[in-house]
């Protein structure tokens, strides 16, 4: 079948098999493997991406599903190669190691932050309580998240202390 | 790497569109509402349709609305809309406490409430809240419409009365005075189904007697409510005499398995325990509510 969707605010369209989930059309179709994809279980929410500005998990949604819709993945993030805040939040506070968790736990950070941009740490725990991250035991995750909600100019911020300091 | 095996697709453009669907395709086709039972049960090849009917563009099924002493709940409400609803916070604490614990809240940004009576598995939350509630579930037909209560339409595990050629389209919840709700679930860790869990509702009459009670419970073996234990309750004064009475009798009557959740005994505390929490909190809520 033949679908159209809007990828990272790029038009993309491509024949695929009704069976084809998200996250394989993304990475396989598309080559954008930021996106990843860790269980058949629907459990681990690496795959997350955001599905008209709603986080889903990109391995229980079939890109026939996304047809006419608008997807954004973690390359979507940084804008004219200017990182998002959620991005140099996990920067300044060690937000991952091995970072395989990391596209997920962006993409839903971000959107927890386009609705609520002053989230308690609780907030931060609950919204990211459907992902799982096998190496930094979360509270560099949840400090990034917050980083980024005090510095919503991101890396111009970081650029501005460096100046005064 | 788990994929489905393969199908056909088709979008649903309407409702009549769908049910159009379903009629021609039989046996062989099932509606996808949220997909997050329906897809991992085709990855696993548990579920291997021939024809998926996607009703996730029909949003006129997707709405929470008050009607009379009805509350209304379109059948592709997602679990993120039902919880973060005011209204059911007011009138159904219970589906909202359920809700907190559905799954993880990416999970709960896609699943719906159809998804969740339609699978009818035994651990699913909101199959419990729509039984305790007196819930009644619409389903639609090409040749019309009918109402069936919940005793009705769940027929065992992961059997409803939706036939082939029929969709859920919304669920129906009285509005009564004087009643409040709770519910409570003990999960292994965030996100996961429940060990065990209970529901609870009580109308008080005036004079501060039990009018009407409903108990469920999920996970233990035993679905639809605990009639034994809420005729102890009815016309009675709430003590803690009587509240424990009734949880040992929901102990008594759950028929759990020992599984990597737990054994028997403690799936059978944990019905008793449970349902004696839901009642006291509905019974305190219902208090506020006279007052
Ligand atoms: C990781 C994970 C954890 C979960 N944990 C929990 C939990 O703790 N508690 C809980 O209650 N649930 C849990 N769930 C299930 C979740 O709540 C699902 O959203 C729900 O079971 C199904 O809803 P859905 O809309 O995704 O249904 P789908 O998967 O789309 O459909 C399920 C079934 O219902 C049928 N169907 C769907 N809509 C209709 C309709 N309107 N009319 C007729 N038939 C219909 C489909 O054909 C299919 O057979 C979990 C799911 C996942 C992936
Ligand atoms: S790949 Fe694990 S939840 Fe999607
Ligand atoms: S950084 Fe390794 S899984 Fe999260």
């Amino acid at each position: 079948m033949h679908v159209t969707m809007s990828v990272n605010g790029e038009d993309v369209a491509k024949d695929i098999e009704p069976r084809t989930l998200l996250v394989h059309f993304i990475r396989d179709d598309l080559g954008l493997t930021g996106t990843h994809w860790g269980c058949d279980t629907s459990n681990c929410g690496t795959c997350v991406v955001s599905l008209d500005g709603t986080p889903v998990k990109s391995c229980t949604v079939l890109a026939a599903m996304a047809d006419g819709h608008a997807v954004r993945t973690v390359e979507g993030l940084e804008t004219a190669g200017t990182l998002d805040p959620i991005q140099q939040g996990f920067i300044e506070e060690h937000g991952l190691q091995c970072g395989f968790c990391t596209p997920g736990m962006l993409i839903t950070g971000r959107e927890l932050l386009d609705r609520n941009p002053h989230p308690t740490e609780l907030e931060i725990r609950e919204a990211i309580s459907g992902q799982i991250c096998r190496c930094t035991g979360y509270a560099t995750i949840v400090r990034a998240i917050q980083w980024a909600a005090d510095h919503p100019a991101g890396a111009a911020a970081v650029e501005q202390e460096t100046v005064q300091s | 790497m788990q994929i489905p095996a393969p199908f056909e697709y088709a979008r649903a453009t309407s409702l009549d569109d769908a049910i159009a669907l379903l009629t021609r395709y039989g046996d062989d086709a099932l509606v996808v509402a949220g997909g997050h039972s329906l897809l991992p049960m085709m990855k696993l090849r548990l579920a291997r349709p021939d024809w998926l009917i996607d009703i996730n563009e029909l949003h006129e099924l997707d709405y929470v609305r008050r009607h009379g002493d009805e509350l209304r709940i379109g059948a592709l409400a997602r679990h993120r809309t039902l919880l973060e609803s005011a209204e059911i916070a007011a009138l159904f604490p219970i589906m909202t406490e359920a809700e907190r614990v559905v799954a993880d809240p990416i999970v709960r940004n896609r699943g719906t409430i159809g998804g969740s009576l339609c699978q009818a598995d035994p651990a699913e939350d909101l199959s419990t809240v729509c039984a305790v509630l007196g819930a009644q579930a619409v389903i639609r037909s090409a040749t019309g419409e009918r109402v069936i209560g919940m005793d009705e339409f769940h027929q065992g595990p992961y059997e409803t009365a939706v036939e082939f050629n029929e969709i859920l389209v919304e669920v129906r919840i009285p509005i009564r005075p004087r009643s409040s709700s709770s519910y409570e679930k003990v999960e292994r860790r965030v996100g996961d189904w429940a060990v065990a869990a209970a529901g609870g509702s009580v109308t008080l009459a005036a004079d501060g007697t039990i009018e009407d009670a409903a108990i469920g419970v999920t996970a233990v073996g035993l679905s639809g409510r605990v009639t034994d234990a809420e005729a102890v309750l009815i016309g009675h004064r709430p003590t803690d005499a009587l509240i424990t009475e009734a949880g040992r009798m929901t102990s008594a009557a759950v028929d759990p398995m020992t599984d990597q959740r737990g054994s028997v005994e403690y799936k059978r505390h944990l019905a008793g325990e449970l349902t004696q929490r839901v009642l006291k909190r509905a019974i305190a809520r219902a208090r506020r509510q006279e007052a």
